[in-house]
């Protein structure tokens, strides 16, 4: 029995859930047979990964001076 | 109640519950707390880290171990925050999912082509971005969108933590989290063109 293909626009919607590992057992699976027929959603899943890797390295822990001196200050007055 | 995992060889119990003992184990984590203060409420991010450090301060009991004094102090702030959040004027939640739902930075990137001459678009398109501007795009999104997003993809923690953390039901993080990952795209998308990142934008 061959159930229906999801379109585009659903497996889409759920490419970041499925990185995430948030998705039912059955979701995981539609998302799955659609990307095996579908490139263009394919290239959406490299992108998505690409894009939630560069949000968790998007950041780095910087402190301007002055801030620092207030902070540490604050520390001191506890 | 002491957690089942077993310590990092280099852990140790907190044993001096003095204010130098305090300032020693917090100020490593400044910047840290700092940087995540500044990604969830920019305006006052001093302030958070302030109160975050009184509340850790007055709490000081309740750490355990010195390693475990980064995701402890974080987990302050991020009540600090949301206790900021609930006092101000209530946030709307944008209704309709429709239009952004359309959107497609994929896809908006391979038609609108940025970078004429490269095999690699889509990647040339994320380095374009430095640190700072990936900030600028975060600021553009509401706070209520934003905290989950950050809280969740850069800083790790899951969507149960987050929700017991903002006090949201579960079902809230998600679908405020499908929203930012939207909004964050859309508004890559076009702070990439106000600020100039794109090649095609470049005058003769």
């Amino acid at each position: 029995m061959t159930e229906q293909l999801i379109p585009c626009s659903e497996a889409v919607k759920r490419l970041w859930e499925y990185l995430d590992n948030a998705i039912s057992p059955e979701e995981q699976e539609s998302v799955e047979k659609h990307l095996a027929f579908c490139r263009t959603c394919c290239g959406e899943l490299e992108f998505a990964r690409e894009v939630r890797s560069f949000l968790a390295t998007g950041t780095s822990d910087v402190i301007p001076q002055h801030v620092r001196d207030h902070l540490e200050r604050f520390l001191d007055e506890l | 109640m002491e957690g089942s995992k077993p310590r990092a060889m280099n852990e140790q119990v907190v044993q001096d519950r003095t204010k130098e003992a305090f300032r020693l184990l917090t100020l490593p984590e400044l910047a840290g707390l700092y940087s995540l203060a500044r990604r969830l409420d920019e305006v006052s991010a001093e302030d958070l880290v302030q109160e975050t450090l009184l509340r850790a301060y007055r709490s000081f009991g309740t750490l355990k171990t010195d390693a475990s004094v980064g995701p402890w102090l974080k987990r302050i702030l991020v009540n600090v925050f949301h206790d900021t959040l609930r006092k101000r004027s209530r946030a709307v939640e944008e209704v309709s999912v429709e239009e952004i739902d359309d959107f497609s930075l994929y896809r908006t990137i391979a038609i609108e082509d940025p970078f004429p001459y490269s095999d690699t678009l889509h990647h040339d398109f994320l380095s374009a971005f430095g640190k700072e501007d990936v900030h600028a795009v975060l600021m553009r999104i509401q706070d209520i969108y934003r905290a989950p997003l950050v809280l969740h993809y850069m800083e790790g923690w899951s969507t149960k933590e987050i929700a017991q953390m903002l006090d949201v039901p579960l079902g809230t993080v998600l679908a405020r989290l499908h929203r930012a990952r939207k909004r964050f795209e859309i508004e890559m998308w076009s702070y990439a063109g106000d600020a100039g990142l794109l090649a095609r934008e470049e005058t003769p």
